[in-house]
């Protein structure tokens, strides 16, 4: 190995991604649960799944939650930007490269070899989630103060336009969790280096 | 794209009434059990009950830190609100028809108010005290607006509301205007309170027509408060009563958990 800082991820990586973990949670549950009073979709999220028991209790932690997401979000994008980490792991970005790694993980050979390195597929996957839940914050401003920030409310088509973006936006966070916990699932040890760093 | 509103009321809105009746009737009797769930369930989300600083066996904690946090959330959203910004309002075109009846109880049990007996109550910190009948009301000057109603459960439609200006009516009646709040009494037993910046509010209106109409029973007969820049729940129909206080009044759904503010 390299006689580079062992380290992985450094604290406040580690402390704003479980922050970040426990707010999606809280999120997600509730907002299943806030759904579900208007199953717009035509189904209904079972309610073991979700969080609040009822309308008033979900839009409680929903709306506490949020000052998590949000002051957590900025501190992690504050770090990312300021110490370098955003540029030196997230680009740049190939769509050959890109092309080439999935086509490696399809065939289960993608490597993971180097935990400080992170191959396209993750780089795009990572990316994809930031901006993902930018724009759950910023069409959540628009259901929750839809008066108040009328230039968001029209970039965002209206107040049911941001509720259908801030619905499938949120299918879509849920949808990279999954894919994430499997992924963690099959090498534990990334878990490991998210716990203590190395 | 937007996507137009479900159009399931358009096609048997009697089922649909009916069903939506029986659901809040079915909420109101199992609120209290699902609160009880809810913090059982809470109780399993060991971090998240850690976050909000209580012990994890303290269930009554989680929500008197939750409470507090939507406490904080009014003076968020007070602090947010803009007197001058206005609601987006609509073509007639827009409005969508019928439009959904939502209250505490089903449309069925809809209280029927007696116009010629109906006096309106002004209270509190207001110099002119007198009662008022609707025919005084009408002869005051109003206004009509189309805006969109946007309910807590996250649906929302467009309705055509016409009335006297609110800010005009508590001037008119001597209100104290740097009073915090206003609160409303229902002849369907349901009361609720706003903050003074939102009563003043160019668009709040006290809504005595619906799509050009007497309002009828349904959408809160003989009047009812309309405000687009609140949920639907901060708009107390059947109004009987108006009090201008410094203390807090709270409201039906509010003293349940619903945030007080509940502005847009």
């Amino acid at each position: 190995m390299s006689s580079q800082d062992p380290t992985v991820h450094p604290g406040w990586l580690r402390t704003t991604h479980w922050l970040n973990a426990i707010a999606v949670v809280v999120l997600i549950t509730s907002g299943w649960r806030i759904y579900n009073a208007t199953a717009f979709l035509g189904f209904s999220i079972p309610k073991g799944a979700t969080l609040g028991g009822w309308l008033g209790g979900a839009l409680q932690w929903h709306f506490a939650a949020m000052w998590v997401l949000a002051a957590n979000g900025l501190l992690y994008l504050g770090f990312n930007l300021t110490t370098g980490r955003l540029a030196a792991k997230f680009f740049p970005l190939s769509p050959k490269a890109l092309l080439e790694d999935l086509l490696a993980a399809v065939k289960g050979k993608l490597a993971h070899a180097d935990p400080q390195h992170y191959n396209m597929v993750q780089r795009l996957a990572y990316l994809f989630v930031m901006l993902d839940s930018v724009l759950l914050v910023l069409s959540g401003l628009v259901l929750w103060k839809s008066v108040q920030f009328p230039i968001l409310r029209e970039l965002l088509l209206g107040y049911e336009g941001a509720r259908r973006i801030h619905f499938f936006a949120m299918a879509a966070l849920a949808a990279f969790v999954a894919v994430h916990l499997v992924m963690v699932a099959l090498v534990p040890r990334t878990l490991l280096s998210m716990v203590r760093g190395r | 794209m937007i996507i137009k509103p479900p159009p399931r009321m358009a096609i048997d809105h009697q089922a649909v009434l009916n069903e939506a009746a029986s659901r809040i009737r079915r909420s109101r009797t199992i609120s209290q059990a699902g609160r009880r769930n809810f913090l059982r369930r809470s109780l399993t989300l060991g971090g998240i009950a850690m976050l909000t600083g209580c012990s994890l066996v303290d269930e009554a904690s989680v929500d008197t830190a939750l409470s507090r946090i939507s406490r904080i959330n009014d003076d968020v959203q007070g602090w947010l609100f803009n007197p001058n910004r206005l609601a987006p309002t609509y073509p007639e075109s827009m409005i969508t028809r019928p439009f959904p009846f939502n209250a505490y109880y089903g449309e069925d049990e809809v209280r029927e108010v007696e116009e010629s007996s109906f006096r309106l109550e002004v209270t509190g910190m207001v110099a002119d005290k007198r009662k008022w009948a609707l025919s005084e009301l009408r002869a005051m000057p109003q206004i009509d607006q189309v805006t969109r109603h946007i309910c807590v459960e996250g649906w929302s439609a467009i309705g055509k509301w016409g009335g006297v200006p609110f800010g005009n009516f508590l001037r008119h009646v001597g209100a104290d205007l740097s009073a915090k709040y206003v609160g409303f009494k229902c002849a369907d037993d349901y009361y609720t309170s706003i903050d003074m910046a939102t009563a003043l509010h160019p668009q709040t209106v006290l809504a005595l027509t619906y799509d050009g109409q007497p309002l009828p029973p349904k959408y809160g007969f003989p009047m009812k408060l309309r405000m687009p820049t609140k949920l639907g729940y901060k708009n107390p129909k059947h109004i009987q009563a108006i009090f201008v206080t410094n203390t807090y009044p709270g409201g039906y759904w509010e003293d349940q958990g619903y945030n007080w503010f509940g502005g847009s």
